[in-house]
């Protein structure tokens, strides 16, 4: 075992992890801002409405994250037109390419788990809802959708654990993220396994750091559905006494 | 029964004796190659291997009388794997540099061609520090020319490294990249004078600093086996002597590459 290696270039791990992070956060940002229109518009029982939202879904959870990334980072770059248009600027760079392919990947992910939570909303909810004279638009502002997200949370926590791990496929096309430091490691000191070892702790307490972050959120959010707190009843013996 | 078990035992024990003997000899050898770095080394439509290396490597074992066996194998893992023991031999192009000495052996050069950068014809970009500064250089990660590019330029460019030189080419054309760095002799013949290659030429003076470069490209060996370093040396000098260097040289090249 030979760790002199991965001290020496501890920096290059840390560079790597903050570009890992930029590009899951950014992913993760972006994919729930697109995921949302999607989920409602998959979950509308106009056949019209849901089919291009239902098509997105199913493209983008069809094929593999490689495949996708690969498309948009060697695929796009053939055609004359595009790398003649001011969209080159975009596809020029590998960081963007990934960040857009793992932006519509999580995003389909995501408004399916949307999409699942808002069409198992309870009937009553939304009855009661409707009683009160509310209009469409604020039974889903305020009950179809805050309901939904509170349900979907340990599955989009799962989501959120996926991407993480999937952005190693950035180190893939050029970028050097955290898996792409490692590489690089491992080429220049010919110590596959302590390169990549590394990197798997990082990655390790970055998803530990998510675990702890969704649970918190679910203890939060989701207090109402987790069994009531026993409260501090005299017992027989204090009665008893007094 | 028991006679049964005592034949079993004892031909399993001579076959296990005899391959030791046989791989102490070096009757067969396992040789690592890249496949993916024309026109030394790549793979056909119909996945077969062809190159300068892949036909070095076989001239060699014809040489020692040795039974080959070519393994393919990425560069990132080319040598772990000889040090996991995949293969004895790594013939791909690989140059001799102090960094990778401390880990193998190596045997004399077989070839030793330049480095040189490559440009985007009409794009004007000249090599020097100024001319540099903002450009993005694409080489493969982990070569002589990354190193060289890192060490000599890495606070001016924008270095991006591929797993194989056909990705770097590929970016190139693609129009991600405005210049390449790699062997003179490699993009020559796999890139220059090919259909993708055509708007590219050669820019600024050849590199060979023994400092990023080495003596040039040799054959590396584990340590341990310093004996097949030697019988790979005495293979080199003899099909440098008798002719067949030459001719599998002339095959691929107008000019020796074997370098002065």
């Amino acid at each position: 075992m030979d760790f002199d290696a991965i001290i020496s270039n501890l920096p290059l791990y840390l560079k790597g992890l903050w570009v890992t992070l930029q590009l899951v956060i950014m992913a993760l940002a972006a994919g729930f801002v697109l995921a949302v229109p999607v989920a409602l518009a998959a979950a509308s029982r106009n056949l019209l409405v849901a089919i291009i939202p239902k098509a997105f879904i199913y493209f983008f959870r069809g094929t593999p994250l490689l495949v996708q990334m690969f498309m948009i980072y060697h695929g796009f770059a053939q055609f004359d037109a595009l790398r003649e248009s001011f969209l080159w600027l975009v596809f020029r760079e590998a960081y963007w390419c990934a960040l857009i392919a793992f932006s519509l990947n999580t995003a389909a992910y995501t408004a399916e788990i949307l999409r699942g939570a808002i069409e198992q909303t309870s009937f009553g909810e939304v009855e009661a809802a409707k009683a009160c004279g509310m209009s469409k638009p604020t039974i889903y502002r305020r009950i179809v959708l805050p309901s939904s997200f509170r349900r979907a949370l340990p599955a989009y926590g799962n989501e959120v654990i996926f991407m993480l791990h999937g952005s190693a496929l950035a180190g893939v096309i050029t970028i050097v993220d955290l898996f792409g430091a490692a590489k690089i490691v491992n080429s220049r000191h010919f110590v596959p396994f302590e390169s990549f070892i590394t990197a798997g702790v990082f990655y390790l307490c970055v998803t530990f750091f998510l675990v702890w972050l969704f649970k918190r959120l679910e203890h939060h959010w989701n207090a109402y559905l987790r069994p009531r707190e026993t409260i501090a009843v005299p017992t027989i013996a204090a009665t008893a006494a007094d | 029964m028991r006679k049964l078990v005592t034949a079993v035992v004892t031909a399993v024990t001579v076959a296990l004796v005899s391959t030791s003997v046989i791989a102490g000899e070096w009757k067969k050898i396992r040789i690592g190659v890249e496949g993916a770095y024309p026109p030394f080394s790549s793979i056909t439509a119909d996945g077969k291997l062809v190159g300068f290396d892949i036909d070095i490597a076989n001239a060699l074992c014809a040489e020692l009388g040795a039974e080959c066996e070519l393994v393919p194998q990425d560069w990132d893992g080319i040598i772990p794997a000889l040090l996991a023991k995949k293969y004895d031999a790594i013939i791909a192009s690989m140059s001799i540099t102090e960094e990778r000495k401390k880990k193998v052996a190596f045997t004399n050069k077989y070839y030793n061609t330049p480095a040189k950068f490559v440009r985007r014809k009409g794009s004007g970009i000249e090599i020097s520090m100024e001319g540099l500064k903002g450009k993005t250089v694409g080489v493969q990660r982990a070569t002589t020319h990354d190193n060289f590019i890192t060490g000599e330029f890495g606070e001016a460019v924008d270095i991006k490294r591929y797993a194989t030189q056909d990705e770097a080419y590929l970016d190139a054309v693609a129009g991600r990249l405005d210049l390449l760095l790699a062997d003179s002799v490699a993009m020559d013949d796999g890139f220059l004078k090919t259909d993708q290659g055509k708007d590219f030429e050669f820019v600024g003076p050849g590199y060979s600093e023994v400092k990023y470069f080495g003596e040039g490209a040799g054959i590396a060996v584990r340590k341990e086996d310093q004996d097949l370093v030697d019988m790979l040396n005495k293979a080199i000098d003899a099909i440098r002597a008798n002719g067949t260097y030459e001719k599998i040289n002339s095959n691929y090249f107008e000019f020796d590459v074997y370098g002065g």
